[in-house]
């Protein structure tokens, strides 16, 4: 849909470019604090919490990012505001830190894509499925969201494009069914990474949780030498919504990481740092545009720089 | 959910408060922190929340305490009130063209759900009378035309379609043919874009231009954070939105992203997505959405009920009957006449938050006592109402008779009243901790 004469930015730029206005909340206010205020006082870390409030950081987690900072500035005894920024970027960047472990893709590998409405899983397989493909990988793509009206259409023709095979049944089929089928093809055809697409479901849906438990199962059972990750993607405008639907999804089929898209909107993503703080999932992905290119490797450091560089 | 307990820690707050006297600014301060924490981690956005903060304060502090309701409960009320004049006061619908078609124009973030709820919309107005058509401006998202041809076939709606052409074209088109053929609506679906997105936001421009839309509605997820401001803002300053649909309500987000986004626009939400099937389409009601983002069920219903049922005056006068220990049968059973017409015992419990059904096994309340409870002290003569020492056993045998219950129902019940008479010793004696009674159900 763009442009094809588009500039090609660095990831990194882009990235930056699509957290602009986020800097304009966090970054720039730090900013703005560290010039108003001469020393640190009580008042300082409430507008400091505030700040990362602002940034979907959530209350939980940002008081408890205010006070760690809080206790190295009274053990350190550091009087100057400008040195928060630093302090504010190195905890953020260690929460992110926490557990990254990276996602393995041996042969063969299934990839149980889940999430919520409208987050971008379809996207992003089709995205993936041509990162992998252009790796070299086989790549053979399981359409198992049989619910919404032409999900299977819009993967096929991201399928297309990333030139990789798929499987589909009639809307209305039993995903599970269509991930059987997938797996016996992936099988015969030696397929490398198996990407499987699921409906999106509202994570508090009991039954469409119990369906998905019933894909994961399948999947165990009918593909046991394959290594398995579940990958669940969250939309950087999400609030703290993002929490629960983490931790339920996680609940119901394990997640071994998480996609985090549309961060080149005005959304802060902020709430992936309250998602880290609270569960111990790693984030594979970034989505910062429309490209397939757009959807990279995460990098802690990059993430929290591209927050507060300006 | 974490702040289910809104009401709890309301009311640790104001325990030192007695029943009596009036709100003070430090009472209201440490309660509003416990509000602002509620509404943040419901997603509204901060600087609305300082807002209505700063609103809230002014309106509770100097407030008298009412008899009928705890000071938490008072503030609740107040912060209810002031959330639901915030979110409009009351439903507001969408205006039907004297000059029929109708145009509604559907925008918004990608995955917002701006496909399925047209088609929900279709559904919605099919049941009104209305005769609707579709129109597919989405041209960039793969297979989206299809997802509207489908859908629309699920809600027996026709869908204009003219592949990926010009959207502009396609809904001007679109128009002239509803005209032509007797549609009174028209839905028009667009393509999901970024706000910060120029060249698509000029687009949506165009099409406005175009066919002249009666309410533009910003379809917006309910699970939004913070951003809502942001993503609201822009398409009310570019584009001019008539009202917000709010969708995936069905999930367990406290959606405070619905107040966000009427604070910054002013525009009322109109619709709510309430499920995944097609019929599921609602339309708003701002006291419901209020208390859900305070995340505290239906206690405000609890409190009206309180309200509308104690009577202040009489708590009062119970009150002081109490104190002066001349609390007899009769005022027993005028307080139970009270409860009773509040509805069921367990209703009333199971819409209080915080108290889950562990606690309620423990308590035992058994609603088919109270018609009991109030058939034995029928039974009794005006002097036993007024002195249950009088009762005796061949007494005791003949209430029981005479109010179709064993004697051991009559031994129960006067237990109870002795109960209660004890907890009224408690409450002279320890200048009435709590302030008001308590049923020793």
């Amino acid at each position: 849909m763009e442009s094809d004469d588009r500039k090609k930015k660095s990831f990194f730029s882009r990235l930056k470019n699509g957290l602009t206005r986020t800097r304009g909340n966090i970054a720039d206010r730090v900013d703005e604090l560290i010039r108003y205020y001469r020393e640190i006082d009580d008042e300082f870390f409430d507008d400091l919490e505030e700040t990362l409030i602002m940034g979907d950081v959530g209350v939980p987690t940002s008081e408890k990012i205010v006070s760690s900072i809080r206790e190295k500035v009274e053990k350190e005894k550091i009087g100057d505001p400008s040195r928060i920024k630093d302090l504010l970027k190195d905890n953020i960047t260690s929460i992110l830190k926490r557990n990254t472990q990276p996602l393995t893709l041996p042969h063969p590998t299934v990839l149980l894509v889940v999430g919520v409405n409208g987050v971008g899983k379809t996207t992003t397989i089709g995205k993936l499925a041509d990162r992998y493909r252009k790796e070299g990988k086989k790549v053979l793509v399981a359409a198992a969201d049989t619910f919404r009206a032409a999900a299977g259409e819009q993967l096929e023709i991201w399928c297309q494009r990333a030139q990789v095979p798929i499987i589909r049944h009639e809307e209305g089929a039993d995903p599970a069914a269509v991930i059987f089928d997938a797996i016996q093809s992936a099988r015969s055809r030696g397929t490398d990474i198996l990407l499987c697409d699921t409906a999106g479901r509202l994570h508090n849906k009991k039954n469409l949780m119990n369906e998905l438990e019933k894909m994961n199962r399948v999947i165990d059972r009918e593909f046991p030498e394959a290594h398995k990750e579940v990958l669940l993607v969250l939309d950087a405008t999400t609030g703290q919504n993002a929490v629960s639907q983490a931790s339920l999804f996680q609940e119901a089929v394990g997640i071994n990481g998480i996609a985090l898209t549309k961060l080149d909107g005005t959304a802060k993503g902020g709430v992936i740092i309250a998602v880290k703080s609270q569960l111990d999932i790693p984030v594979y992905y970034v989505g910062v545009g429309e490209q397939t290119e757009d959807l990279q490797p995460f990098v802690p450091e990059d993430f929290t720089e591209a927050l507060f560089e300006s | 959910m974490p702040f289910e307990g809104l009401a709890e820690k309301l009311q640790a707050t104001f325990k030192k408060l007695t029943g009596k006297g009036k709100l003070n600014e430090k009472d209201v301060k440490s309660a509003m922190r416990e509000v602002k924490l509620a509404l943040l981690e419901a997603d509204v956005n901060f600087l609305v929340v300082k807002d209505l903060i700063r609103k809230i304060t002014d309106r509770a502090v100097g407030q008298e305490i009412m008899e009928s309701l705890t000071p938490g409960h008072q503030v609740i009320k107040i912060v209810n009130e002031e959330l639901t004049a915030l979110m409009g006061g009351t439903q507001s619908k969408v205006v039907i063209a004297s000059n029929p078609p109708t145009i509604l124009m559907l925008v918004g973030l990608q995955g917002a759900g701006k496909t399925t709820h047209a088609g929900k919309l279709a559904c919605y107005f099919r049941k009104q009378g209305k005769n609707p058509l579709l129109v597919a401006c989405d041209i960039y998202r793969p297979a989206a035309i299809d997802q509207l041809k489908i859908v629309g076939e699920k809600v027996n709606t026709p869908v204009f379609e003219r592949g990926s052409r010009n959207p502009v074209a396609i809904a001007k088109e679109a128009l002239e043919y509803a005209k032509d053929h007797q549609y009174d609506m028209l839905l028009v679906d667009t393509a999901g874009r970024l706000h910060i997105n120029e060249e698509l936001m000029e687009e949506l421009k165009s099409i406005r231009d175009g066919i002249h839309p009666h309410e533009i509605l910003l379809v917006v997820d309910a699970m939004t954070g913070q951003d809502a401001v942001n993503v609201a803002q822009s398409f009310h300053e570019k584009l001019g939105i008539d009202g917000v649909i709010l969708t995936k309500l069905d999930g367990d987000t406290r959606g405070g992203a619905a107040l966000s986004v009427r604070a910054v626009t002013g525009k009322p939400i109109k619709f709510v997505g309430t499920g995944e099937k097609l019929e599921d389409l609602e339309v708003f009601h701002p006291d419901r959405m209020a208390s859900r983002i305070l995340g505290m069920g239906d206690v405000l219903t609890v409190i009206e009920k309180a309200q509308a049922n104690m009577d202040s005056r009489k708590a009062l006068e119970m009150e002081k009957k109490l104190r002066t220990r001349t609390f007899t049968l009769d005022d027993y059973l005028e307080q139970l006449e009270q409860v009773k017409g509040m509805g069921s015992m367990s209703d009333i419990l199971s819409m209080i938050p915080g108290l889950n059904t562990k606690k309620l096994k423990g308590i035992q309340i058994d609603e088919r006592q109270i018609p009991r409870t109030q058939a034995i002290i029928q039974s009794m003569t005006k002097k036993e109402r007024n002195d249950p020492s009088l009762i005796n056993a061949s007494r005791r045998k003949r209430i029981a008779a005479g109010s179709g219950t064993r004697i051991q129902d009559v031994n129960q019940l006067l237990k109870s009243y002795e109960e209660l008479k004890k907890m009224m010793k408690q409450l002279n004696g320890a200048k009435s901790k709590k302030g008001r009674l308590r049923l020793p159900f």
